[in-house]
């Protein structure tokens, strides 16, 4: 079983169009969509819920009015400020320490378990997918991402598939974190400016100390050849393969308008050669085939 | 005024907005860079960094001399922080929430804090801009913290720009929460404008007056404008698709610097949102 994570560090570089065009390209995998907090890949895919299933997070404190007498003990020992004037819980406030339920003498606190998002479980045109929704405000994302990589790989198991393509989230926090560990490669979609750069770095720097093996390709690159340049520069200085370049294309806006990926929406264009040539050689590179 | 940049999408352009509309309102303006995750602010503004403070958490560090092993600790943390093995403690620091429950039901006071590294703040200016951001460590996990230490920097006599990370769960409520105007940034095309109606009802649930603005508005399709219109969201600004303006952002540079005309559509900007908050209060 092998799984290739999509990963930026910075927004918006494009790593959910190149996820899709990848699907098309690998044939046979399971997708799985590990944004679940600004999740876009179902855009492109148009999945068939088959099933549906709560995600549910922590605890949340709820005091109970009529027990409470307003003792103030839960807003001493509570570190963020989530009891409010009343004896109120604000619900966003609240971490899910459970520390004012265990330590209130009256008994006052209930602690229910919050739903705070679904996941599912899809047909697509390009096979299985899994995927989730966070709630809005809500917490936990990366326990959220830990269960649709897990599912993904169940499904992945029971129907005798090798590939787990996975479209990961911006940033280098929780819920990158809970994406890239255990991940047999990364590819890095970055773009030829300071900030992609810059963020490169980072997301980077933090595979390798997960060792996790990253590929990386610079997207939107004649924006900028110098600092494609540099980009590639250095990758191969901290020795991760360099993919190559897409240009800027305004054909990636187009076929998702129209709910499609670049090589369905425009198989013999030029940007479909070049991602087709940068899917082969992730597909054939050492990271991803390394025996077992 | 405080004024926070976001946009559930990333790559829109919420620094883009950040970092011009600081430097078209020029002074009295804070900038607070609360992506911690990828803070990116400092490359368009390249302010001097004055100061660097590393931010901690408090974590427990157990003394086992005076350990029963009584598990009272391991039963209060919802984080599975501590287990106890035998007569051995273990503790996890990354998991910790930094709550203190652990501490306070300890008899045996054998429980103290000790830090750790969230990241550091940095402090700075250009000119007559004040500038702060914060640097999550590679590797932690939990940015809301240090967005919470970022936002507090924030003044009551100057104008706060936020530039908030992307995405509608912890770390962005952190970063809008109690701010007075919400800019949204986004982009014309199915993505943009299914994320940005998941911003909007996170903005929704804190009660924050909000507005659009729209990045590259001449690509993609018309459905943000006309949810737009449909949701009363005005559209305080439209950002056409310009190469000049994606090739000197690749290379750092601000738009109010290359194309100094902009400075004023920055500016009407700002006068909106004032008039908006104004006409909330």
């Amino acid at each position: 079983m092998r799984e290739l994570v999509v990963l930026s560090g910075k927004g918006g570089t494009g790593k959910t169009s190149l996820t899709s065009a990848f699907a098309s390209l690998s044939k046979n995998s399971v997708l799985c969509d590990a944004d679940v907090d600004a999740s876009d890949l179902h855009l492109l895919m148009a999945p068939d819920i088959k099933q549906r299933t709560d995600f549910k997070g922590g605890g949340i404190a709820v005091i109970n009015p009529d027990q409470c007498t307003g003792c103030g003990l839960c807003m001493e020992v509570c570190r963020f400020d989530a009891v409010k004037e009343g004896f109120k819980v604000d619900e966003i406030e609240c971490e899910g320490c459970g520390v004012c339920v265990d330590l209130c003498p009256e008994r006052a606190i209930d602690f229910p378990i919050k739903t705070c998002g679904e996941w599912y479980i899809s047909e697509t045109r390009f096979g299985p997918m899994v995927h989730a929704r966070l709630g809005i405000a809500e917490e936990n994302s990366g326990k959220l991402v830990v269960l649709v990589r897990q599912e993904a790989k169940k499904l992945a198991e029971s129907k005798n598939i090798d590939l787990i393509l996975t479209d990961g989230p911006p940033g280098i926090g929780c819920p990158v974190i809970a994406s890239l560990g255990g991940a047999t490669a990364l590819i890095i979609v970055t773009e030829p400016t300071v900030s992609g750069l810059h963020d490169m770095e980072r997301v980077t720097q933090l595979a390798t100390n997960f060792k996790v093996p990253c590929m990386v390709c610079v997207n939107k690159a004649d924006l900028n050849p110098e600092q494609a340049e540099a980009i590639e520069k250095l990758a191969r200085k901290k020795n991760l393969s360099v993919l190559g370049r897409i240009p800027f294309d305004p054909v990636f806006t187009e076929s998702m308008i129209q709910g499609k990926n670049i090589i369905e929406y425009k198989n013999d264009s030029k940007i479909s050669l070049i991602v087709r040539e940068i899917w082969n050689q992730i597909i054939t590179s050492p990271a991803m085939n390394k025996k077992e | 005024m405080i004024i926070s940049i976001a946009s559930g999408k990333g790559g829109t352009g919420k620094t883009t907005v950040a970092t011009n509309l600081a430097l078209s309102l020029e002074s009295g303006v804070q900038l607070l860079d609360c992506d911690v995750e990828e803070p990116n602010c400092h490359l368009f503004l390249n302010p001097l960094i004055e100061e660097t403070v590393t931010v901690f958490t408090p974590v427990p560090e157990i003394d086992e001399d005076k350990c029963t092993f009584c598990r009272k600790c391991v039963d209060i943390c919802r984080f599975k922080v501590i287990a106890i093995v035998g007569e051995t403690v273990l503790t996890f620091p990354e998991l910790c929430h930094s709550c203190g429950g652990c501490m306070l039901v300890c008899p045996e006071d054998a429980i103290t804090e000790t830090g750790r590294e969230l990241g550091v703040i940095e402090k700075g200016s250009l000119n007559n801009i004040d500038f702060v951001h914060g640097r999550l460590r590679i590797g932690e996990a939990m940015s809301p913290p240090l967005i919470k230490k970022v936002r507090s920097f924030a003044r009551s006599d100057k104008i706060n720009i936020i530039d908030a990370p992307p995405g509608t769960s912890c770390p962005v409520i952190a970063a809008m929460k109690n701010t007075d105007f919400v800019l949204l940034v986004t982009e014309p095309t199915p993505f943009g404008l299914h994320d940005l109606k998941l911003a909007v009802e996170a903005v929704k649930i804190l009660g924050i007056p909000h507005g659009l603005v729209i990045n590259c508005s001449d690509i993609g399709d018309s459905r943000v404008q006309e949810y737009a219109g449909q949701e009363n969201l005005p559209i305080l600004m439209e950002i056409p698709f310009d190469r000049r303006i994606a090739e000197a952002y690749s290379r750092g540079r601000p738009i109010v610097e290359e194309m100094p005309e902009w400075k004023e559509k920055f500016l009407k900007l700002y006068s909106q949102v004032e008039k908006l908050v104004e006409q909330r209060k």
